[in-house]
């Protein structure tokens, strides 16, 4: 099993990768302790967005299917987490809400997956298709301000927002702060390493087959239906996590987040990281991230103008992304130096024998 | 016993006819070769047995079971193997890879790494394992594909122009492994422009000609068939 966490779809392996993760994950586990409070609670918001970042590195990078429905999807389980948290009364019941609004966000996959997927949907024409989605749901959501617009005893509230639930709770003890940093680590590390498992399984050597020739991979006998599903599903479940966590965190969700302009990000995250690989796409998303809400402190403006500068820059520069780009060289260099070191260490072993000759 | 048994199929485009009304059987164990001159309706009539299009009119067999309304997939699950005329390998991962994607819907675990290994060698692409599938030549992308269909260790091999952009020597090797499978009793059908790789590996000859059925018989026969060598052999190599 562990055998598929070092497979030829993902980059980085062996021990050096290894004690470098270790190393980072035990740099996170202990930030907490040195951090404030402020600071923790705004790593935690960043680590939130990573899981929709995963899931359309998953769908785009090793699926081939750009999705511009990762807010969509966001927006399904952030709003159901809602509803279900205020209706089902707070406290421990917030866990299940989460798992169930995650759950509702995959159906709404399976659902929108299925009819694009078997469709014959693909392309250009999936961005477009889940763009229009999103945009629906938005657009839906934004004039639903009047009180005639609830669900049980939840007010959908419009752009204003809905509020009042509760955050993720166990019997009495709210998961805040430093715990819900916790658990979004050890969460991320959860789904970091399944996809990982995921793309270089049997079932991820198919996935890419689709991704690089539909076709060919029909002709070795493969659903590729099937495939592409379930990776859509998987990966709209990722957005789904994010959204419910987003109002677990907030305690608010508003159609904002689900626009035009929060559709987009997500896209440059993983085109800036590089979407092929799931180890670039956490870091660059993350440092993106860090960056964004840096600059939007200043100015919102300004930092949404450096997202599509980077959007443009990436398509230009690097089409691959730059932070798999630099991971590659990184491990070229690397592999080359050990290379070098060996071939010397062969050659002084020569030198050797010939003068002992 | 018949393998596969096309009856009357007719498949159009808008106003053109491309294949009209066309019977066809492939017997198990035989190579049989599907020629014909450019536009004659081959590769349609390929299209139409593997699933890529739908027949405007008539039923496919396949083991006596009607695939017609099958996707190509389930086509391939129940026996028929392809190799389509362009090479459509996996060009951005690497040799071993599309072996190895081709080889786990049959095989897994250690028996998995000794076919893989097998095939490997036996097209030549061993040392040339690590390289990404675009970066092999067209006769070696040509040879990685029909590894690819073999790999499925099929009922029926179907191979569209298999030796398209192939030295003679490939071309020729090719044909030695084509009939080598054969003799393991794997049934051959192939369409082809290439009289000499024709000669050297046909068992039985379909020619079609306008979308239909001109002749069909043993190798000597057609080759002897002095309408065929006016439609598409040319008289000089009619004998």
């Amino acid at each position: 099993m562990f055998k598929l966490l070092d497979g030829p779809q993902t980059l980085g392996r062996g021990r050096t990768f290894w004690s470098c993760f270790l190393a980072v994950l035990a740099a996170a586990l202990i930030y907490p302790v040195f951090a404030d409070s402020y600071d923790v609670g705004n790593f935690s918001y960043f680590l939130i967005w990573v899981f929709m970042a995963l899931g359309l590195c998953l769908m785009w990078g090793y699926g081939g299917m750009l999705s511009f429905g990762q807010t969509f999807f966001f927006g399904i389980s952030g709003y159901a987490y809602g509803v279900l948290a205020i209706n089902m009364g707070g406290g421990t019941a917030t866990i299940a809400a989460l798992v169930l609004s995650v759950i509702i966000a995959m159906i709404a996959a399976g659902i929108l997956g299925y009819f694009m997927i078997w469709g014959g949907i693909s392309g250009i024409f999936f961005g477009i298709v889940t763009l229009s989605a999103t945009l629906v749901l938005a657009f839906f959501l934004g004039q639903t301000a009047g009180p005639e617009w609830h669900i049980g005893t939840a007010r959908l509230n419009g752009f204003n927002g809905m509020k009042g639930m509760d955050p993720l709770t166990i019997g009495d003890f709210y998961i805040e702060g430093s715990a819900l940093y916790y658990v979004m680590v050890a969460l991320i590390v959860i789904v970091y390493i399944a996809l990982r498992m995921l793309v270089n399984s049997r079932i991820g050597n198919v996935i890419v087959a689709t991704r690089e020739n539909p076709q060919r991979a029909e002709m070795l006998g493969y659903d590729v239906r099937k495939y592409q599903l379930l990776t859509f599903v998987i990966g709209s479940g990722l957005a789904g996590l994010s959204g419910a966590l987003y109002t677990s965190w907030g305690q608010f969700i508003t159609p904002s987040s689900i626009g035009l302009p929060a559709a987009a990000m997500p896209i440059v995250w993983v085109a800036f990281s590089g979407r092929s690989d799931l180890t670039a796409t956490l870091v660059g998303s993350f440092l993106l991230l860090f960056g964004f809400q840096t600059i939007t402190v200043y100015s919102q403006q300004a930092a949404l103008v450096l997202m599509g500068t980077l959007l443009l820059a990436t398509v230009m520069l690097a089409p691959q992304g730059f932070v798999l780009g630099v991971g590659k060289l990184v491990v070229d260099r690397w592999t080359r130096r050990r290379r070098g070191d060996a071939n010397s260490a062969v050659a002084e072993t020569g030198r050797l024998q010939s003068d002992e000759a | 016993m018949t393998l596969v048994d096309v009856k009357g199929v007719t498949k159009r485009f808008g106003g053109l006819t491309a294949v009209s009304d066309v019977d066809l059987t492939v017997n198990a164990g035989e190579v049989h070769c599907l020629i014909g001159p450019n536009g004659a309706g081959k590769s349609t009539l390929f299209k139409l047995i593997v699933g890529l299009y739908p027949p405007t009119k008539g039923s496919i067999f396949f083991d006596s079971i009607d695939i017609t309304e099958e996707r190509p997939f389930a086509r391939v699950q129940r026996g028929m193997s392809i190799k389509m005329q362009a090479p459509s390998v996996f060009k951005e991962l690497p040799v071993r890879q599309n072996i190895q994607i081709a080889l786990q819907a049959r095989f897994s675990g250690a028996e998995r790494d000794v076919e893989e290994e097998r095939l490997l060698t036996l097209l030549d692409l061993a040392s040339e394992s690590g390289k990404l599938a675009g970066a092999l030549s067209h006769g070696q992308q040509q040879w990685l594909e029909i590894g690819m269909a073999l790999a499925l260790q099929p009922q029926l091999l179907l191979l569209d122009e298999p030796t398209a952009g192939m030295s003679p020597e490939e071309t020729f090797k090719t044909g030695e492994l084509i009939k080598s499978f054969n003799a393991e009793g794997m049934t051959v059908l192939v369409v082809e422009h290439d009289m000499a790789f024709v000669r050297q590996i046909a068992q039985r000859v379909t020619v079609l000609h306008l979308g239909k059925i001109f002749a069909r018989g043993s190798l000597e026969t057609i080759i002897q068939d002095e309408k065929v060598a006016e439609i598409y052999l040319g008289k000089t190599h009619a004998h």
